[in-house]
């Protein structure tokens, strides 16, 4: 199960609202490498996965991305409040407002809804921490063009830059896990049976 | 870091941050490498000051858990009417 606590991972308090930037740092919440899919791939993948310590990082990991899924929303959120019909209008925003108002809804900056084709839950352990940590790559990369349309506004900028530095540790992390996995299987031929099926055929 | 803080709520919610921050990333660590004794002995010590934080934070500013929520000596249920985190400003 889980708890709530009332707080965010770190702080996000936006005083100047900006609509263009909301509607691509919204790619965080539901677009392709985004906080979402990041969550629900870790979370999914752990049923699967037949080692306890790979399982632990997929539970930690997958729990962290739903603080993060929390502080990418709070950062839509707080740059899209207040907002003038006109400046809704000049920034860009009128298409998502239509449909959402300024509530915050599941889709990539181009306005394609989340998508659970986004990530995959392959029951294989070493193909799933491989798709994992191109997910953290991925994550990383969107960060650092979120970071180059920001420029100067420190109160955007800060959390972004702390989601970015996370999406590296975890990288780490799961490499860790695929070396331990590894570790575990015939070293002539990692693929020679999967580990969560074959095993307990 | 020369940080400045409005108040004392402010002060001790930031430091629960950086606190909960060692702690979890301590975590991760711990699991890819769960026998080394020393992040352990990290682990607990921060651990412990966290929990510390964030009990003195609900008790003086309202809970942050609902493990930490205590209704005794007021007849308000702060959980539903203190300020959302993702509202801005302190929360």
């Amino acid at each position: 199960m889980w708890n709530y606590e009332r707080r965010l991972e770190f702080p996000v308090n936006i005083k100047a609202p900006n609509a263009m930037l909301a509607q691509a740092i919204i790619s965080q919440y539901g677009g392709p490498d985004g906080e979402m899919s990041a969550s629900m791939r870790y979370l999914s993948q752990r049923y699967a996965c037949p080692y306890r310590e790979v399982a632990a990082v997929l539970t930690d990991i997958g729990t962290e991305e739903l603080a993060h899924l929390e502080m990418v929303a709070a950062i839509v959120h707080q740059l899209t409040k207040n907002l003038s019909m006109e400046e809704i209008e000049e920034s860009g925003f009128a298409n998502y407002y239509v449909d959402h108002t300024i509530g915050i809804w599941p889709q990539a900056a181009g306005g394609v809804p989340f998508n659970a084709c986004e990530f995959q839950s392959k029951g294989d352990i070493i193909t799933d921490l491989t798709e994992d940590m191109a997910a953290e790559q991925k994550a990383r990369s969107t960060y650092d063009n979120i970071l180059r349309l920001v420029r100067d506004d420190p109160d955007v900028c800060e959390p972004i830059k702390f989601l970015r530095a996370r999406e590296i540790v975890h990288f780490q992390r799961f490499g860790e896990a695929l070396r331990i996995v590894q570790d575990r299987l015939n070293e002539k031929n990692f693929y020679a049976f999967n580990p969560g099926f074959d095993c307990t055929q | 870091m020369n940080m400045h803080f409005a108040n004392e709520q402010e002060k001790l919610l930031h430091d629960i941050g950086v606190l909960d921050f060692v702690v979890i990333e301590l975590a991760l660590y711990l699991d890819t490498h769960p026998t080394d004794r020393n992040a352990m002995e990290y682990y607990n010590h921060y651990n412990r000051m966290t929990n510390q934080a964030k009990k003195e934070y609900s008790e003086k500013f309202g809970p942050l858990t609902l493990a930490l929520a205590d209704t005794s000596d007021c007849g308000e249920w702060k959980w539903a009417t203190l300020p959302m985190p993702w509202e801005g400003g302190c929360a």
